[in-house]
């Protein structure tokens, strides 16, 4: 998921992926570096979204040695659209675009699996997203400062990954701003919890002998 | 005789002769590639769109929802795009593909713009852009590689001084009416927009057209319908209409709806408590 | 004309023994023989002009126009050979077409200038080809603001506040200094639109030449930011204000 916020974005994720029901990586990096100030969050096949990230941060380079300044988030936001959605019948990837630029400040771009591109003030995806629709349309509000907006993505995360099976681990999250680009962690056994449902009760046995028990 | 080393051993084909142009190339047959397939499936999709003429002018409506499968996802979306001071697309189906046909259309609007000023030609009318259209959906369809969009195209031809309104699909299906509407709308805001438009106009739509403020309330109960009965819709619209004076597309709006009647009502039959 | 006759004006791919490459030196002869092209930035736009001289009464008024859009916001004029300038046009166009379509952004007008320096260049460097007889004015309004670039045969370009090509690119150039010279914190196109008319009838030589219709372009805010022609009304307003001034002038002298 990516956020943006008055100066700045905040990216986050899980760090579950999967083969099927095996987490074949419980500990997986998805936000991913394309520039300087422009991350992306990559959700759908891992192999799709790390060949696509790659050839755009590639792109994003060249960009900055012909024109000699970094891309704005906007142009990045484009050359992935470009590719997902002149491939479309090969790819799997939904990808959100987060990042810094001079012009426009913090952005988010949403390219979902079809190859369209939308600009969001906050964007969600991947399996969990479905499941926190509702907490995020009830929670966000504009206007909010890094604390605020780095708590808002840390407790939509821990939700989701409460609820979906395919999402899950740690939480990793960054917040990119003009003057830094800030890694955030939370262990898997520290994740903001909560209701988890009614507290399951034990009973304990006692008072019982051999010759209470009737035989059938 | 092929001295290429691809083509040791091989018995050269009937009546195929060595091309001393081109000593590199193999005579032998090279192997068929596989077909590339397309067809894609539309993900990311916007609801039915609706059009009518009016007085002066053609109106057209969709909702701000941009869908994807039952998930209401992207719900401030435009789906009415203006092609210069004459002509607007309104969109539904695949957002994807209605995104990379506004670049194109844009970009075919910008050239021609830019060489009016050199040599004066006539700026694009609705039907020029109407008949592009019809063309590209047929030409994708035939590659097997379709726009997956129904559209409607809505103009105000200068030269005519008469109103356009026209459809086209992904299967480059055409046809024009005075009243049009996609998707679920060709079911339930057809008939009512039909009824209002005869109700004037007569049968033959030769008496009086519907003025704008009753073109705009047939749209609206069009909508409200719509929301009531497309689980694909959201009650955030917007209207576009294009005059002779030129395009506005409205902020957008909403429509009151009515679900009092509903408190009283008690079980699906017999009960009644 | 030291070169004529000496064989190293044949061909673009040679250079004369005092390395020079003639063939791009007469280019420049073609674009002396231009009427004059005048770009003018502005503090609020930028301003093309050019003196397009008609070399027949028959010709449809208003047609054979120097000026081309390039995009939204950005113009150009050339000075020279008129189809190399619809040529460079063209070739403009596509470049800024192809920028918007890989980066979801307008071209800037440096990397427009930039792009096409380089493809002015190409033209200097091969046997089989000639170079463009055309000085070309890019102008527009992107998100550095107003900007100027002037490219020459050879491939050069460089960025103006103000600059003229053609015949009576010299004359044009210094009315340009003595203007902005004038005005510390630059001009503006309202009164820039007159300055340009009265400079192109300045510059054009009643008597020698051919009779001429003016051609001017902006980007401001009122086109909208958009590459536009100046309204009739204006450009006939700053005609007749540039002929009383030029008479005035006389007068005096």
């Amino acid at each position: 998921m990516a956020v943006q916020f008055d100066g700045g974005v905040v990216i986050g994720a899980d760090t579950r992926t999967t083969t099927g029901a095996y987490i074949a990586n419980r500990v997986t990096d998805k936000l991913t570096h394309i520039h300087d100030r422009i991350y992306c969050c990559r959700s759908g096949s891992a192999a799709d979204t790390q060949a696509v990230a790659d050839i755009v941060h590639q792109h994003a380079q060249v960009y900055t040695a012909i024109y000699g300044h970094a891309p704005p988030v906007a142009t990045v936001a484009a050359l992935f659209e470009k590719m997902c959605y002149e491939n479309k019948d090969q790819l799997s990837a939904g990808i959100i675009v987060g990042g810094w630029d001079p012009e426009v400040g913090g952005s988010v771009y949403n390219i979902p699996l079809g190859g369209g591109i939308f600009r969001q003030p906050w964007a969600i995806g991947g399996s969990g997203s479905t499941y926190v629709y509702g907490y995020c349309d009830a929670t966000y509000q504009e206007g909010w400062n890094e604390e605020q907006t780095l708590q808002f993505v840390k407790n939509t995360l821990a939700l989701a990954m409460s609820r979906d099976g395919s999402s899950g681990g740690c939480i990793r999250m960054c917040v990119i701003t003009k003057d830094k680009v800030e890694r955030h962690f939370i262990p898997g056994n520290e994740l903001p919890r909560f209701w988890e449902g009614k507290e399951v009760t034990g009973v304990e046995a006692v008072g019982l002998n051999a010759a209470d028990m009737v035989i059938a | 005789m092929n001295h290429h080393p691809g083509a040791w051993g091989q018995p050269l084909p009937a009546h195929a002769q060595f091309d001393m142009f081109n000593p590199g190339q193999s005579y032998r047959q090279a192997p068929k590639a596989a077909p590339i397939t397309h067809t894609q499936q539309p993900l990311v999709t916007g609801t039915s769109v609706l059009g009518i003429k009016y007085e002066g002018g053609v109106m057209l409506a969709a909702d701000n929802l941009a869908s994807y499968g039952s998930l209401a996802r992207f719900r401030d979306i435009q789906r009415l795009h203006p092609l210069g001071k004459q002509t607007v697309i309104a969109a539904s189906g695949d957002m994807s593909d209605f995104q990379w046909l506004k670049k194109e259309l844009d970009s075919i609007l910008r050239e021609e713009n830019g060489l009016s000023l050199t040599d004066s030609h006539p700026s694009l009318s609705p039907q020029h852009i109407y008949d592009f259209l019809a063309n590209l959906f047929y030409a994708r369809r035939s590659k097997m590689n379709p726009l997956w969009n129904a559209m409607l195209v809505g103009g105000w031809d200068n030269k005519k001084n008469e109103s356009f309104l026209g459809f086209v699909d992904l299967l480059g299906t055409t046809y024009s009416a005075p009243t049009l509407a996609t998707g679920y709308g060709a079911h339930i805001a057809t008939p009512l927009l039909r009824e209002a438009y005869e109700d004037k106009a007569g049968i033959d739509g030769k008496g009086p057209l519907l003025t704008a403020e009753e073109a705009e309330k047939v749209l609206a109960d069009c909508m409200k319908v719509l929301f009531y009965r497309d689980a694909r819709s959201i009650n955030k619209y917007q209207t576009a209409t294009v005059t002779s004076e030129g395009v506005k597309i409205s902020d957008s709006k909403s429509v009151e709806t009515e679900w009092g009647f509903a408190e009283s009502l008690r079980g699906y039959g017999a009960q009644n408590q | 004309m030291s070169s004529i006759g000496t064989g190293y004006d044949l061909s673009v791919s040679t250079y004369s023994p005092d390395g020079r490459l003639f063939q791009v030196e007469y280019a420049n002869k073609a674009v002396e023989a231009a009427g004059v092209a005048i770009g003018l930035k502005c503090t609020d736009g930028v301003i093309l002009a050019t003196e397009r001289l008609l070399h027949s009464k028959l010709l449809v008024k208003g047609a054979n126009r120097r000026i081309q859009s390039v995009d939204d916001h950005i113009g150009m004029a050339t000075a020279g050979l008129l189809a190399d300038g619809k040529h460079l046009g063209s070739r403009a166009r596509e470049e800024a077409g192809s920028f918007r379509e890989n980066y979801n952004d307008p071209i800037t007008v440096q990397i427009l200038a930039d792009r096409l320096s380089g493809y002015t260049q190409a033209y200097t460097c091969y046997g089989s080809v000639r170079p463009f007889g055309i000085s070309t004015l890019v102008a527009g309004v992107d998100k550095t603001g107003p900007r100027l670039f002037c490219i020459e045969p050879s491939g050069v370009h460089y960025g103006y506040r103000a600059t003229a090509a053609g015949k009576g690119k010299a004359l044009a150039k210094t009315e340009l200094e003595k203007l902005l010279g004038a005005r510390e914190g630059g001009i503006g196109v309202k009164e820039g639109v007159d300055e340009v008319a009265r400079i192109i009838h300045l510059v054009h030589d009643d008597n020698k030449d051919k009779d001429f219709e003016l051609e001017m372009t902006w980007v401001c805010e009122a086109s909208g930011w958009k590459h536009a022609a100046v309204p009739q009304e204006l450009l006939v307003e700053a005609e007749r204000k540039a002929r009383a001034a030029l008479e005035e002038g006389m007068e005096e002298d």
